[in-house]
């Protein structure tokens, strides 16, 4: 992979617009369409594009997140939010919202089920990317 | 628990310590532990007498499965008594033997006597138990254990042989009858035999009274080697002599002779239990004694002489039986009586033959009567033996033999007078076979003690130098030789009315008025009778032909039956057949390619497709509910199908690939116009994902293979592909049209009321996934993380068949 200036410069322009559109996806998906499943898809895409691009040493230096982990922690995030309602008495995976007030962006509406997407969304960009790069990493 | 129960129970739990004994009590034979049990049950079980033959049976119950109407219950009346003590007494008298018979060293003693324990036991069980499925309990437990004691000598290819046959042969049977108990307790809902026995009348106007008859015959005569069932027993031989005198001639042989006894009061007033029971006795008894005659193992012998003297018994119920089918006319009880008195001396003179055999197996080295002759001389107590036990069978006066076949001719001979059947011209075949196959048991009588003990001796065939059996081993035939005497010269002191009488209530319960017994009175002279005229004839015609046995035994050879019984060929060649058959559809079904089962379950799928379409009429159309169809989606659709079709066409793989990707576009395109954008998203990302895992991995494959398969098989695929496809369309055509019919209203209302109501969130689909099903996406990431570690450890941890790690 020489000389593949444009397709870099592309890349870092895009892969940042990428990844902001994924996590408007995640964030807008209880009123719009949207979640933490394309959400995380979109993110994986992202990174994909990245490892076209730059090629694979260079991003495992920057990206040095172990995708396992990644996994772990999106999995303990959703069925953490299912013992909110056991710790308060409800049945498991009850989700709670409220309306906070919150400086700058005004009245915005927080749920726990925001917190299970987040767990989706880890998930997935964890287990796409940790699937495509170990297949690419084969060499036998 | 009474004691009673300790007398069925005993022998399990003194099976128990057995080993114990073999192993740290060393300078004492085991079997002498063994002869204890036996010897205090038979004493026990005497004493029962005086009460028993009262008429009055002794009962204890024990609760065991109560909800399910099992209990182990003991039933004592005069059968079961006269049988527990066969069992016991016959018992002590083979345990002692097989002390002498069976040497301390290189003899696994343990084994062998907890197998006879248990065989035992479980015998005591099935004559005493008052209750069918305990009955049918302690019955598996006998074939177990008789199959453990003929596969004793397990290093013998004929022992496991004769082993498995009698296993499969007896346990067949055995699930007969269990079916035939279930059928029993469908009639009457009680699995107590008084109690069904109390409802005899009620069951013969069943309509499951014909089946749950044959059934319980069929497991009869399994066990008792009727033909055409026989065959397991010559195989049987190959078990050491003690089991054989035990097992193969006195006790479990005659389980099935007790059931038919014992089950007599339900069934015997039916004319098939009559013909079945009667006819296949005759031609056992015929059968037997005809191929024993051309045996020439000494135990062989014995073993078809059984067949023939348990198909004699049996015939002999079954004749009796008529009694109840004639509302109980005196003449018919003589048949039930010299049932019950054969049976007797069935099991004295034969338990002494065998073990009379088993002295000259050990003491010369072998059983071929081709090799041995004029051991006269040498073992004269032997010879003294078998001549009692041999002229008894052979029907011989003074001896017990003589007045059991006296009356058996009688209880034949008064069948003439039945006025159903035709049997006055039948009945004289009865008479002829019974005939017949006294002469020839008189002929296979004859060539064991004289072709054994008289003649020229040959020592050149012999192994060892023969010499008189030690005194220890002489005991037991001793003792059911004097028996054969004693009940041969005063059968009525010994026998009519202790055992014979009470035995006989039980088999015709309903026969005499309450209070009254039967008139037995066994004596040798009756006159110049019929009967008596038939045995000179059987004694004269017998000699002639013995004398002329060479002259006439080419029939054999004639008739094919030199070899071994016909009935092996079939057993063999089903068994065989069985085998190979299975392999066949094994190999037809199982063919180890995917192909062959992805079309067996294709067609299944289309078989219950169209058989549910069929059978509940569930095809439906309607037109109404189809709204307009926009121009854009017959585009769609169209140009979906036309790339759907060209997929199966494409020989290269990435072609093929990227041909599965612009389906799926298309499909993210239906969503789009089915107004469903989070489908749509999801649907072009992970088109899009797999696409490129597809691409990575299929890179390093090799071009897709032209499959070389004949064209009936593409056509074949090819109808199952377009069935499939028909059949899922159908079914989904009809669902939505049925829908239009439905009371039930969609549940998705509920979600559109109170998607933002109670769950805060205005994007439908995603709340259901976040919040009101929930779980469902929580385990589906699950099921991602599982995928991408399983793609993982797939990849990176290369093992090899042994487990270890690939290079």
């Amino acid at each position: 992979m020489k000389n593949n200036v444009s397709l870099q410069t592309v890349t870092r322009l895009t892969v940042f617009i990428v990844l902001a559109f994924s996590i408007y996806l995640l964030l807008a998906g209880h009123h719009a369409p949207g979640g933490g499943f394309i959400g995380g898809l979109m993110a994986a895409s992202a990174i994909v594009l990245l490892y076209l691009s730059f090629g694979m040493k260079k991003i495992s230096k920057v990206f040095t997140i172990s995708y396992p982990y990644l996994i772990a922690v999106g999995l303990l995030l959703a069925m953490g939010t299912g013992f909110i309602g056991v710790l308060v008495g409800d049945p498991f995976l009850t989700q709670y919202y409220d309306y906070f007030y919150i400086p700058f962006l005004g009245t915005v509406e927080l749920t726990t089920a925001l917190i299970f997407d987040i767990g989706v969304y880890f998930v997935v960009v964890g287990v796409a990317l940790f699937s495509i790069l170990t297949i690419a990493e084969d060499d036998a | 628990m009474s004691l009673l129960h300790l007398v069925i129970l005993a022998p399990f739990i003194l099976a128990i310590f057995i080993p114990l004994f073999f192993k740290y009590v060393k300078q004492v034979h085991t079997g002498w532990f063994v002869l204890v049990l036996p010897t205090i049950l038979f004493i026990y079980l005497i004493q029962l007498i005086p009460t028993v033959s009262g008429g009055e049976p002794i009962v204890e119950s024990l609760a065991w499965v109560p909800s399910l109407g099992i209990n182990f219950d003991v039933y004592i009346d005069g059968l079961a008594l006269l049988f527990a003590l066969l069992i016991t007494g016959i018992g002590a008298l083979v345990v002692l033997y097989s002390i002498y018979y069976l040497t301390k060293k290189g003899e696994a003693l343990h084994n062998f006597y907890v197998y006879l324990l248990m065989f035992m036991g479980a015998m005591l069980g099935v004559v005493l138990s008052g209750n069918l499925m305990v009955i049918y309990v302690f019955w598996e437990l006998t074939s177990l254990a008789s199959s453990l004691l003929i596969g004793y000598w397990h290093h013998r290819e004929k022992s496991r042989y004769g082993a498995q046959k009698s296993m499969l042969i007896t346990v067949t049977g055995g699930f007969s009858m269990l079916a035939s108990f279930s059928l029993l307790y469908v009639m009457t809902g009680s699995f107590n035999i008084q109690e069904i026995i109390a409802q005899a009348g009620d069951i013969a106007t069943s309509p499951l009274f014909i089946p749950a008859m044959l059934l319980i015959l069929l497991g009869a005569f399994t066990k008792s080697a009727q033909f055409p069932f026989h065959i397991w027993l010559p195989d049987a031989m190959e078990a050491p002599t003690p089991v054989s005198a035990y097992l193969h001639s006195a006790t479990m042989v005659k389980a099935g002779i007790y059931l038919v006894a014992r089950m007599s009061p339900v069934f015997a007033g039916a004319s098939e239990w009559f013909w079945i029971v009667s006819v296949f006795g005759m031609f056992t008894l015929l059968w037997g004694s005809f191929n024993a005659v051309r045996q020439t193992d000494l135990k062989s012998i014995l073993a078809y002489s059984t067949i023939s003297q348990l198909g004699m018994i049996m015939s002999l119920l079954g004749l009796g039986s008529a009694a109840a089918f004639y509302n109980y006319e005196e003449v018919y009880f003589t048949a039930t009586i010299a049932a019950v008195f054969h049976l007797i001396n069935h099991s004295t003179f034969k338990g002494s033959l065998f073990m009379v055999a088993g002295i000259v197996d050990h003491e010369t080295g072998t059983r071929d009567i081709r090799y041995l002759g004029g051991l006269m001389t040498f073992m004269p107590i032997t010879f003294t033996l078998s001549i009692i036990g041999a002229f008894s069978m052979a029907g011989i006066y003074p001896f017990n033999g003589f007045l059991s076949k006296e009356m058996f001719l009688t209880g034949v001979l008064n069948t003439l007078m039945m006025t159903d059947f035709n049997m006055q011209s039948i009945g004289f075949l009865f008479v002829a076979v019974a005939w017949i196959a006294s002469v020839f048991t008189f002929i296979y009588s004859m060539i064991i003690v004289f072709k054994t003990f008289t003649g020229k001796y040959q020592p050149e065939k012999l192994d060892k130098k023969p010499h008189e059996a030690p005194i220890g081993m002489l005991i037991s035939p001793i003792i059911l030789a004097s028996l054969v005497i004693l009940f041969g010269l005063f059968p009525n002191q010994f026998l009519s009315y202790t055992l014979i009488e009470p035995a006989v209530q039980s088999i015709l319960p309903t026969a005499l008025p309450a209070g009254e017994q039967f008139y037995v009175n066994i004596y040798p002279w009756h006159g110049w009778t019929p009967e008596l005229w038939l045995t000179i004839g059987v004694i004269v015609v017998g000699t002639i032909m013995y004398l002329t046995l060479t002259k006439w035994q080419n029939i054999y050879k004639i008739l094919r039956l030199h070899k071994k019984d016909p009935i092996n060929y079939i057993y063999d060649g089903f068994l065989d057949k069985l085998v190979t058959g299975s392999q066949k559809i094994t190999y037809m079904q199982m063919t180890g390619r995917l192909n062959n089962y992805l079309a067996f379950m294709s067609v299944f799928l289309i078989a219950i497709l169209a058989y549910g379409l069929i059978e509940f009429d569930a095809f439906a159309l309607d037109t109404s509910i189809v709204g307009d169809i926009p121009i854009y989606f017959w585009i769609l659709a169209v140009v979906t199908v036309a790339t759907t079709i060209t997929m199966p066409f494409i020989q290269n793989r990435i072609a093929a690939i990227i041909t599965i990707g612009v389906v799926g576009y298309l499909l993210a395109l239906f969503f789009v116009f089915f107004k469903a954008p989070d489908l749509a998203l999801t649907q072009l990302l992970v088109e899009t994902v797999t696409t490129t895992l597809f691409l990575l991995c299929f890179y390093h494959l090799p071009e897709l293979r032209k499959e070389k398969s004949k064209p009936r098989f593409k056509i074949a695929n090819l109808i199952i592909s377009l069935g499939v496809g028909i059949g899922v369309m159908i079914v989904g055509i009809s669902s939505i049209a049925m829908k239009a019919g439905r009371p039930f209203e969609s549940i998705s209302e509920y979600f559109k009321e109170n998607a933002y109501e109670l769950a805060g969130g205005k994007n439908m689909v995603n709340v259901i996934l976040v919040d009101f099903r929930g779980v469902d996406t929580m385990l589906e990431i699950l099921v991602l993380a599982i995928a991408g570690l399983g793609v993982y450890s797939l990849i990176k941890l290369r093992m090899n068949d042994e487990g270890g790690r690939l290079k």
